[in-house]
């Protein structure tokens, strides 16, 4: 795939942008359908409306916007853009995940004050301590 | 707002920075005006999208902001240097550390290693020009608008005082009132605008602009460093650019990102801050990597000791620079999983830092060395920035950070790595390829003792500094008690912060010095390079670079061609017609404009901003309505500037 | 300049010139700079999505509604974008404007409704003020409604230039680069959707 050029399929019915439209709203529709109208976990959920999520804007990549596209005979354009979009994924992913994990872990989470202390703090007992240390 | 208000009041010195500020710009009035300078300030410099001349410009403004900072830092030194000195209160010391910390790293390292990149990639992979040459001079006047702004704080409206790290809630309207934290967001702000600009231009550039032949590995280091840094700059600014927009939504409307009230999250700033912050580090690294790679290579006459190694290690620190910010506040008390996975990744990105180091030695070992001053600059960024990889280690151990926190241990650290890494590689760099600028060296004896003094002057006064921090000095204190017992030690440090200014001095006066007296060089090859930037004819390259363009057929080609005795000589026949970029007003122009929409957001006068705005939009769309394709330099001049009879 | 090589006529357009080469290129990079920007603001969304202080849950206010309209009309207007280059790439100017004027008005409706739903949630008593969760609510959501504007005012632009000098490499590079940007922002609407109404109604309801 990474080795067609921008030359090929431009004429004719455009197949391509019509079915990655059809797919895109199926899978808005049933994103809300899993998430509105079923009774899976909320784990559940997230895994699959986020795993939809994910499968759109891939359809958006490769079927609206020709990321494996090469401008010139040469494959390296099509590279960059793939590995560019990949590593930028990435660090999406680091900056969303990592940012939730560090800001809700440990005493991080005591700091919101008027939620009902309903978490079990039992395995927080050493952070607790880390207060006399903090750098206030 | 009353100008007593306006005008920052009351300190002598700031006083006499005032009368400095009004007479050397009299003085560059003057000059311009006596001389008749100013069309060619304006068509030479100002309006210029060529990337030698735009370099130039960087290093100028990054040397500049080195002394500003540079007197910050000796100013903090004097306060130091004793006890319970009232030499500084404490509201104009915060502001110092705070300048000083922000214009070191945004103002000073980022330009001094752009500039460098600037003058030097598109030479060494054989290019005539970047891939965006007008957005070069986008950035280029993004960034110095930005250091401006930022800089006139300590006479208009007052300095930010909340660290170069500006955590809230310190930073916030209620702990910092007034326009200074709002220099840094705006200053900040435009200036990043430029760097991410710069990013994109140069990652372009040296994937799509090589010569024939120079397949990425066959590029020199110093490219592939610029290349991992260009990658670390695109995807980290974007969190700076959203981190500084969040604070000034805090300040200016309301919101409650970082605040106290409402929810909001104080240290959520930090973690952003540092998302960016983290590979920020790495970003005024790498690139003095490259340099030293290739100025150790160039004097120990071999090529790089295992280059794939270095490149390889280079990658990994691209992916592992974004995974490594909490380390930055582990005191947070973000529980024991995430300071170990924090702690695990710090230690890991250390390694592929430490294969480098061997790297050099192993180019070094058995090689005919020569011992020029950018050679020794490289040498003493070696053993110095062992010390500061050593004392990183032990600080990314989460459990003994919480001792090292927040002292001097810390700051001497970070100066260990950013001095002997990034100043010494902007030095040597700056002297490596000055004669690729201006056409001479720097003279060498005078180098010599600028070197000594300098790295002297650097351990003098960082090494007692670890020995305060393990003693429990905390950094950003004003001032201690004389029954600390931290005063001796304190004022040897101020004593080798004076070092290092004085060697500064010297430095410029090298410049003045060379520019008097230095030889001029008459060939391309100043110092027996290897790879394509020591290939031209003349010592500085004409504006188009390479009357023809080089074919490449592996590392180090220029020197192996030399070596074989084969060096191309050019002939007329080889010469066509060469397509070159027009210059423009509009960079400077669209850079002005955004002063004036800063300089009104810094002071919460929106009208000002709103037009500042309309400004910029409105060069955005002239540049856009404007199809300029260039120009063509005739067969003829070319000829003429290479000396070549037909 | 160095890499330029002759192309067989079946080349598009925009790929003809080294400029236009360069500046697609540099665009996909600078969209790999504009994901790491609404990272940044989903991770502050998502760590401030519970604290609402006094103010009203996020899911309390959204209603389904409003937001398919709003999804459909975005969808819709990628979908047609996409259909104008294909426009452009058989050199039909005329499909080309037509599907990008859609594009453009379907891009308007879409501000609308986003518009009238942001009245609604201030005349509910949230707005960016009220709390941590709802600040993060609007930046990011009024970001990407931010740059639904620009590019609308950057799409009528380059379709002015088309109007004026036709397609040449240089208009239609331009015009491949604003359908970039423009399917880029349903991406992103995709993760708004996603991450901010479902999971804002997921959370209030569930």
């Amino acid at each position: 795939m990474a080795n067609k050029t921008a030359a090929n399929g431009h004429g004719g019915f455009p197949w391509k942008h019509l079915i990655g439209f059809l797919l895109s709203i199926v899978l808005t529709l049933v994103a809300l359908w899993v998430a509105l109208e079923t009774d899976l976990s909320l784990t559940w959920i997230l895994i699959i409306i986020f795993g939809f999520a994910f499968l759109q804007a891939a359809l958006q990549l490769l079927m609206f916007m020709h990321l494996t596209e090469n401008s010139t005979s040469t494959k390296l354009t099509g590279r960059v853009q793939v590995g560019n979009i990949l590593f930028a994924a990435f660090v999406a992913i680091v900056i969303v995940v990592g940012s939730v994990w560090v800001m809700t872990a440990g005493h991080a989470k005591h700091d919101k004050h008027d939620e009902p202390k309903t978490e079990n703090h039992g395995e927080h007992g050493g952070e607790e301590k880390s207060e006399e240390h903090g750098s206030h | 707002m009353k100008w007593d208000e306006f005008f920052v009041t009351g300190d002598p010195m700031i006083y006499g920075a005032d009368v400095s500020i009004v007479l050397t710009m009299v003085g560059i009035l003057f000059y311009l005006t006596r001389y008749k300078k100013w069309k060619w300030l304006w068509t030479e410099w100002l309006t210029t999208v060529d990337h030698k001349k735009l370099g130039i410009m960087y290093i100028v403004s990054a040397v500049l902001m080195l002394f500003r900072g540079g007197v910050d830092a000796l100013l903090m030194r004097t306060q130091l240097a004793v006890p319970e000195a009232k030499f500084l209160d404490s509201q104009h010391y915060n502001e110092i550390f705070t300048t000083h910390g922000t214009i070191m790293i945004i103002f000073m390292a980022m330009p001094f290693l752009i500039g460098i990149i600037n003058v030097v990639v598109p030479l060494q992979i054989g290019a005539r020009d970047v891939a965006y040459p007008y957005l070069n001079a986008v950035s280029f006047w993004t960034f110095f608008i930005g250091a401006m702004l930022f800089n006139i704080s300590f006479v208009i409206g007052g300095s930010p005082s909340a660290g170069w790290t500006s955590y809230m809630p310190l930073a916030s309207n209620e702990l910092s009132p007034g326009p200074g934290q709002n220099y840094y967001l705006w200053g900040l702000q435009i200036a990043g605008i430029g760097t991410l600009l710069t990013g994109i231009n140069f990652l372009v550039t040296i994937l799509k602009m090589r010569a024939p032949g120079m397949t990425l590995f066959r590029m020199p280091m110093f490219t592939w460093s610029s290349l991992v840094t260009m990658v670390i700059i695109i995807f980290a600014f974007p969190i700076l650019t959203v981190a500084l927009a969040l604070m000034s939504f805090d300040r200016l409307f309301g919101s409650h990102f970082f605040t106290l009230q409402g929810e909001g999250m104080d240290m959520l700033w930090a973690n952003l801050f540092w998302l960016w912050g983290h590979p920020e580090v790495y970003i005024v690294i790498l690139p003095a990597f490259g340099i030293f790679s290739e100025i150790i290579s160039t004097f120990s006459k071999k090529t790089l000791f295992g280059y794939k190694a270095m490149i390889w290690s280079m990658l990994l620190i691209a992916g592992y620079s974004f995974l490594v910010w909490v380390h930055h506040f582990f005191t947070m008390g973000s529980g024991a999983a995430v300071n170990s996975v924090f702690s695990i990744t710090t230690m890991a990105i250390g390694i592929p830092t430490g294969v480098k180091i061997f790297n050099w030695l192993f180019t070094m070992y058995r090689g005919k060395i020569q011992f020029t001053t950018p050679m020794l600059w490289s040498l003493g960024f070696i053993v110095n920035f062992v010390v500061g990889g050593v004392t990183g280690v032990m600080l990314a151990m989460a459990a003994a950070d919480y001792q090292y926190h927040n002292t001097y241990f810390l700051v001497s650290h970070f100066h260990y790595v950013l001095i002997a890494g990034t100043v010494f590689g902007c030095f040597a760099g700056l002297i490596y390829w000055y004669p690729k600028m201006f056409g001479y060296k720097l003279n060498e004896r005078i180098g010599k003792w600028v070197f000594w003094l300098f790295t002297i002057g650097f351990n003098v006064c960082f090494m007692p500094q670890y020995f305060l921090g393990l003693d429990g000095m905390p950094r950003r204190v004003y001032t201690y008690s004389e029954e600390s017992g931290w005063g001796p030690l304190n004022m040897v440090s101020t004593l080798g912060g004076f070092m290092m200014g004085i060697a500064f001095l010297v430095l410029v006066y090298n410049m003045y010095y060379s520019f008097r007296f230095a030889k001029r060089e008459t060939t391309g090859d100043a110092w027996g390079g290897r790879t394509l930037e020591w290939s031209t004819p003349s010592a500085m390259p004409p504006f188009y670079n390479f009357a023809k363009i080089p074919e490449v057929t592996g590392l180090d080609h220029f020197w192996r061609q030399k070596q074989a005795g084969k060096v191309e000589k050019l002939t007329a026949k080889d010469i066509k017609k060469i397509h070159m970029p027009s210059n423009s007003g509009v960079p400077f122009i669209m850079g002005s404009f955004f002063f004036v929409l800063g300089f009104g957001f810094v002071f919460d006068w929106i009208w000002m901003a709103f037009l500042g705005g309309i400004g910029v939009i409105g060069t955005l769309i002239y540049r856009s309505f404007e199809y300029d394709d260039g120009y063509y330099v005739s067969v003829e001049e070319v000829l003429e500037t290479e000396k070549i009879s037909k | 300049m160095a890499h330029a090589e002759t192309h067989d006529p079946n080349t598009p357009l925009e790929y003809r010139s080294e400029t236009g080469r360069l500046n697609i290129l540099g665009f996909w990079i600078f969209l790999g700079a504009e994901v790491a920007l609404f990272a940044t603001l989903f991770a502050t969304y998502m760590v401030l999505t519970h604290r609402i202080a006094d103010g009203p849950a996020l899911g309390e206010l959204f209603e389904v509604k409003s937001l398919l309209i709003q999804t459909f009309l975005l969808l819709t207007s990628s979908f047609t974008c996409g259909l104008a280059v294909h426009e452009m790439r058989r050199h039909n100017v005329k499909g080309l404007m037509l599907w990008m004027i859609i594009t453009l008005g379907l891009g308007l409706g879409f501000l609308y409704f986003e518009i009238q739903e942001f009245l609604h949630f201030i005349h509910e008593g949230a707005n960016i003020g009220t709390s941590a969760a709802w600040s993060g609510f609007f930046v990011l959501v009024g970001t990407h409604g931010a740059h639904v504007t620009f590019g609308i005012f950057w799409v009528t632009m380059v379709l002015i230039q088309v109007a004026k000098r036709g397609l040449t490499p240089a208009t239609s590079a331009k015009v491949f680069i604003t359908s970039l940007y423009w399917h880029f922002l349903d991406v992103v609407w995709i993760f708004i959707f996603t991450a901010v109404y479902l999971m804002g109604m997921v959370m209030h309801h569930g």
